[in-house]
């Protein structure tokens, strides 16, 4: 296994890259108000929670919309309160070790600002909150990488959806310990520095576009060093 | 190998078809069968035309098939289609009747063996009765938001027998105990509505139309229906005409041989009144190309719908580059990107407002139209629509 800081020694481990594909299915349940959104939210299954936080990615890939998950984005356009969409905006799904505290994160502030207000904010000229979740479809994309230079390259021309895939599904839902990349360059390549570096990478940094050129900035950093 | 597949490799965003060519790896050899009730006109005679061979290129066994009816049997799916969307229409049991039996002719002559079937709208839903193998999936293209409930009642003991449906949009959803899902309609780049143009060719149809270009357009394509609201258009380009000399083009068809139609196209003519900047279009059914050259004159293009469909002329203008201010019809608000597309406006004076605000800032027009294009590029085009059908085949149909 190489320890060296070149791009070009081979491992002896392959990182296979897998895109993925989602359809989206529609639970039937639909929130008109706040107060309906707090008691869905704590009963829709853990893969709605998912959908609406973490794989929101997924679907605004290529445009960074102004709130990074759909319970923000629905509060402030559709219901017009910008007070509690900014309190879930800044809700961030990686500081939680599981979708479960995630969950219980929401409703909390959701219940908190209700608390404090005389009336339940509603939808009046918008569309009501509709749960959904993915069906997620693993799709090896014929890519892979035995060293550092090539993960590179790679990373730079797959599909977005692999950067989704390895970042967000195989360590929230599938339940890795670390993003498959931080993992392989750690396990695979001997690099501890870099992976510590790409794991401490924050995914929710708006679209996967710019993550992708993260990793690329931190792969290029790191082989430019002497 | 080129295939009917790799034309989109121009326009499809970077790698989408070769990911197609992986995803489709996983279902090689399975077979689809859809089956709709017309082979011309529609939506889904539209999308069928060019995703079967694609999805034949990829190594799916994949046809089309069209159910036989009587015209009959027509004129009540028709009046179901109403029903089904809302409208108070009267349906007897003997037309209920026919539609039973016309389905069920069709599901003993049509072959409909495949690993999957897709049933596209309502007209061959009854075919279900007699499926024998592989997964049957529903795929409705209506607005089920608010049905009337006997017609509604009729179609979902039909439903029910699916595996699962697909919707166009959440809210057009039912209530069903099946896995319900959903899938945005798409348009195809390469089609005639869509395709590049050259200038030449814009000059010869526009000038056909009688359309000057001395001034900015707002456009409007659309039926000439209620729903549609071209008076509200006409109020929106008053209140901007008081700021900017403009254009308003109000492009559609849905006249002949429809009394609404005849009587929304009198009340837009009526106040229009003599306003030689007003224009009003009549389009004959599938006037493809004379609707690709008026998007491509536009300055923003309206979309002052009180109530929608899906509304993929959105998308069709956002792909040549165009802002789109548009009604809060559900469909039409799950195309545009609110103030980074275009605008989603709740009146006739926010349209006029947007508008306005649009033609006092050229940049803006161009920076929108450029990013509503990259977006239709990558959430509303056909081979999207194929990957999510590619990725139902390998879902529903496990082997």
């Amino acid at each position: 296994m190489m320890t060296q800081r070149t791009g070009h020694t081979i491992s002896d481990s392959t990182f296979t890259f897998i895109g993925c594909s989602e359809v989206q299915e529609i639970l039937g349940q639909q929130a008109e108000d706040e107060k309906e959104l707090a008691e869905l939210v704590e009963e829709i299954p853990l893969d709605s929670i998912h959908f609406h936080t973490h794989s929101y990615f997924l679907r605004h890939r290529f445009i960074e919309r102004a709130y990074p998950n759909d319970f923000s984005q629905w509060v402030v356009m559709q219901v017009g309160d910008h007070v509690l969409g900014e309190r879930l905006a800044v809700v961030d799904p990686f500081d939680y070790p599981n979708l479960e505290d995630l969950r219980e994160e929401i409703i909390s502030i959701i219940d908190d600002h209700l608390s404090r207000m005389s009336i339940i904010p509603r939808v009046v000229f918008g569309e009501p909150f509709h749960f959904k979740r993915s069906r997620i479809l693993e799709v090896p994309i014929g890519l892979e990488a035995r060293s550092l230079a090539e993960f590179r390259q790679a990373v730079s021309e797959v599909d977005v959806s692999a950067i989704y895939f390895h970042m967000f599904e195989a360590h929230f839902r599938l339940g890795r310990e670390e993003s498959d990349f931080s993992a392989w360059i750690r396990s695979g390549l001997g690099l501890h520095e870099l992976a510590d570096c790409i794991r401490s990478i924050n995914p929710y940094l708006g679209s996967l576009e710019r993550l992708r050129s993260s990793l690329i900035t931190a792969c290029d950093e790191f082989l430019a060093k002497p | 190998m080129t295939t009917a597949l790799d034309e989109y490799r121009e326009v499809s965003p970077k790698g989408t078809v070769d990911f197609l060519y992986r995803l489709s790896d996983l279902v090689k050899g399975r077979s689809v069968v859809h089956v709709s009730a017309v082979r011309y006109g529609g939506g889904a005679a539209e999308l069928l035309r060019r995703l079967v061979p694609m999805m034949t290129a990829l190594g799916v066994e994949a046809r089309w098939e069209v159910i036989a009816g009587t015209q009959e049997f027509f004129a009540v799916v028709k009046r179901l289609t109403d029903a089904l969307q809302g409208r108070d229409e009267k349906i007897t049991e003997d037309m209920y009747q026919t539609f039973r039996e016309i389905n069920e002719r069709n599901a003993k002559a049509l072959n409909l063996e495949a690993d999957m079937v897709m049933i596209h709208d309502h007209q061959p839903a009854g075919m279900v009765e007699y499926r024998t193998s592989g997964a049957w999936l529903w795929r409705c293209h209506l607005d089920l938001s608010q049905p009337q409930r006997r017609a509604w009642t009729f179609l979902r003991r039909y439903a029910l027998k699916y595996d699962a449906a697909i919707f166009s949009l959440s809210g057009f959803a039912q209530r069903l105990p099946i896995p319900k899902f959903l899938v945005y309609p798409s348009i195809d780049p390469l089609s005639p509505k869509n395709r590049e143009m050259s200038r030449s060719e814009i000059n010869q149809i526009v000038d056909r139309l009688g359309i000057p270009r001395t001034k900015p357009i707002i456009l409007q394509v659309a039926k000439f229906e209620r729903f549609k609201d071209p008076l509200g258009a006409i109020q929106a380009y008053r209140i901007v005409k008081k700021h900017h000399d403009c254009r308003l083009v109000l492009a559609g068809s849905g006249v002949m041989h429809d009394p609404e139609g005849e009587a929304v196209l009198a009340e837009a003519r009526e106040a229009a009144g003599r306003d030689p900047d007003i224009h009003l279009v009549q389009l004959p059914p599938e006037a493809d190309l004379e609707i690709n050259a008026l998007q491509r004159i536009a300055t923003i293009v309206l979309q002052k719908s009180l109530k929608e469909g899906f509304g993929v002329t959105v998308s069709e203008a956002m792909w040549k580059g165009k802002p789109v201010v548009g009604g809060n019809a559900e469909g039409i608000a799950a195309q545009i990107i609110d103030e980074v597309t275009g605008y989603v406006v709740h009146s006739a004076e926010g349209a006029g407002f947007r508008l306005r605000h649009l033609l006092n800032n050229p940049g803006l027009v161009t920076r929108m139209g450029a990013v509503g294009r990259e977006h239709v590029r990558r959430n509303f085009l056909i081979t999207r629509q194929l990957g999510d059908f590619l990725t139902l085949l390998k879902i529903m149909s496990p082997q």
